[in-house]
């Protein structure tokens, strides 16, 4: 359980956008309304170079969200020190306003798998996700986020609810939740459920993240939607819609774009990000 | 009936293999194509790495066959470690035993100048000396030991691997002609070049790299390479940043 004096800066309830180094310099020149930036934390794990010098100087002007996508917390497997002492080192020295990880795993017999798949939510998971959390948040010393999936299908074995599983870890291992509103509505899509019901079930208060972002759309053996997390296009509106149900139950939060594949120009990103902004200005502060 | 994730990886990088019991849609069906998401993302993902990571192999033998190239390669060498940016340091030797590839000898060597231009890219900062660092009487000099910068990087090759990598990534550049190639990268600010390596140059580095004066390391050299022109590596090492410093152990008066 986390010391509750690590809970330490918090991002604005304002937009961010994840970080790509090709809008740098329209970043500094035209960042409004984006208040924050969010960077992949395996992407500046290298000694030096451009992408350090990058984050150095944006670190200067905006608050740094560190999005881990390696750590593989859902691993069988222990967690990797030499990753976990990366971790340390870069949330050590770039002190961000907000570190993350995902509840899901990557890495198997050391093989790194670069995507992140998927749990089932059981017991045995869940006392291994904690302690992996506690791990994590003793290692590197401060509360980290949990972001829950996107899943495209379910597991037999899974016995517990994900917004009751969150609400465990949380409890548990004393870390915040990263919402990620475009996950729920692809998980609810695939698998039948309805997102306004995960909202109502899911605990809000831990909530110090939001993530919005696109989806493709396919269809599964049987001609039914399945959608998939690509994170290459604009937000869809019953996403939009969804985070404006969460906004009403949640207040004011830090909300996040992801576009990370045919990343566009700065100003279609930055035009989600005014979008996320208007949401913002609906809800009573 | 659990899913372990030894058979889910498994499944993920055989796409022979059957989907693993145990996972369902929302009618708790098996789950068949659904499965194939994951399968399709780590493929796709890792093979637009190897894409990204080796731009001049990818000319080399098309983006079609780049693609199939990296379908084998990442089932055999999937990444170590979440460090993706260092993904690919089998590839070299990858490309030289595929006998497929065996008429187009200097593809592991290209490779090779691919993955140092990206250890260049990521290598710690520094500062290089003033370029008169060396302008010294020539007694001083041969007695100085240097230190290079971390994102220098020296490749060996018995092609004309920078003719090769150039014609391969600038326009107008004239084609390569026969011959044994050594490449130099140094890393002046943020973006690694690659220069043509004065012959006999790799050694007398490798040799300063040992601990040798400017001097001891110049005789040995020159033993081997009489043409080895001390002038122009200096000059190439300066201009680029890769001295970072320059000691002279004075003779005792």
């Amino acid at each position: 359980m986390l010391d509750s004096s690590l809970r330490s800066n918090r991002l604005p309830a304002a937009p961010g956008v994840g970080y790509k180094p090709q809008h740098f310099d329209q970043i500094l020149d035209h960042a409004h309304p984006v208040g924050w930036l969010e960077i992949h934390a395996e992407n500046y794990m290298g000694d030096g170079g451009r992408p350090l010098a990058q984050l150095r100087h944006l670190s200067e002007q905006f608050p740094i969200s560190v999005h881990g996508v390696g750590l593989s917390i859902g691993g069988e497997g222990p967690l990797d020190p030499d990753h976990l002492s990366r971790l340390k080192h870069l949330v050590g020295w770039l002190n961000p306003a907000s570190f993350s990880e995902h509840l899901a795993w990557s890495t198997h017999d050391s093989h790194f798998l670069n995507d992140l798949l998927p749990l089932p939510n059981t017991d045995e998971t869940l006392a291994r996700v904690c302690e992996h959390i506690d791990q994590v948040q003793e290692t590197v010393g401060r509360q980290m986020l949990l972001e829950n999936p996107s899943s495209y299908l379910a597991f037999e074995e899974s016995t517990w609810s994900e917004p009751d599983f969150l609400r465990e870890i949380a409890r548990r291992t004393g870390c915040g939740l990263l919402l990620d509103v475009n996950n729920v509505f692809v998980s609810a899509t695939n698998l039948e459920f309805s997102p306004q019901g995960y909202i109502d079930a899911y605990p809000l208060e831990n909530v110090h993240e939001i993530h919005l972002g696109g989806h493709d759309e396919d269809e599964d053996d049987h001609g039914r939607p399945l959608l998939i997390d690509s994170h290459g296009r604009e937000v869809v509106d019953p996403v939009w819609a969804l985070l404006d149900y969460v906004l009403d139950r949640s207040g004011p939060k830090p909300v996040l774009i992801e576009w990370d594949t045919d990343v566009p120009e700065w100003p279609i990103l930055r035009a989600e990000a005014e979008r996320a902004q208007a949401a913002l200005d609906r809800i009573p502060a | 009936m659990s899913v372990s994730q030894t058979t889910f990886h498994e499944a993920l990088l055989d796409p022979s293999a059957a989907v693993p019991d145990g996972l369902l849609d929302a009618e708790d069906r098996p789950a068949g194509r659904r499965f194939s998401v994951y399968r399709n993302n780590v493929a796709v993902s890792l093979t637009e790495a190897m894409h990204q990571a080796f731009p001049v192999i990818t000319r080399l033998l098309g983006p079609q066959n780049m693609d199939g190239l990296a379908g084998i390669f990442l089932r055999k060498h999937p990444p170590s470690s979440p460090l993706m940016m260092f993904y690919g340091e089998e590839f070299p030797a990858f490309l030289a035993g595929m006998e497929q590839l065996s008429h187009i000898g200097y593809l592991a060597d290209v490779a090779r100048l691919e993955l140092a231009l990206r250890r260049s890219y990521h290598a710690a900062d520094s500062q290089g000396v003033a370029p008169d660092a060396l302008a010294l009487p020539p007694e001083e000099i041969v007695l100085a030991k240097l230190e290079f910068a971390p994102s220098m990087r020296v490749v060996r090759s018995d092609w004309p691997l920078f003719s090769i990598w150039r014609f391969n990534s600038e326009e107008d550049a004239p084609k390569p002609a026969p011959g044994a190639e050594d490449v130099l990268i140094t890393r002046p600010d943020y973006d690694p070049a690659p220069h043509l390596m004065p012959k006999g140059g790799a050694d007398w580095i490798a040799h300063v790299q040992a601990g040798h004066t400017i001097g001891e390391a110049f005789e040995h050299t020159s033993a081997e390479f009489p043409e080895f022109d001390l002038g122009a590596t200096l000059a190439l090492l300066l201009q680029g940043g890769a001295i970072t410093s320059v000691t002279i152990e004075r003779l005792a008066t």
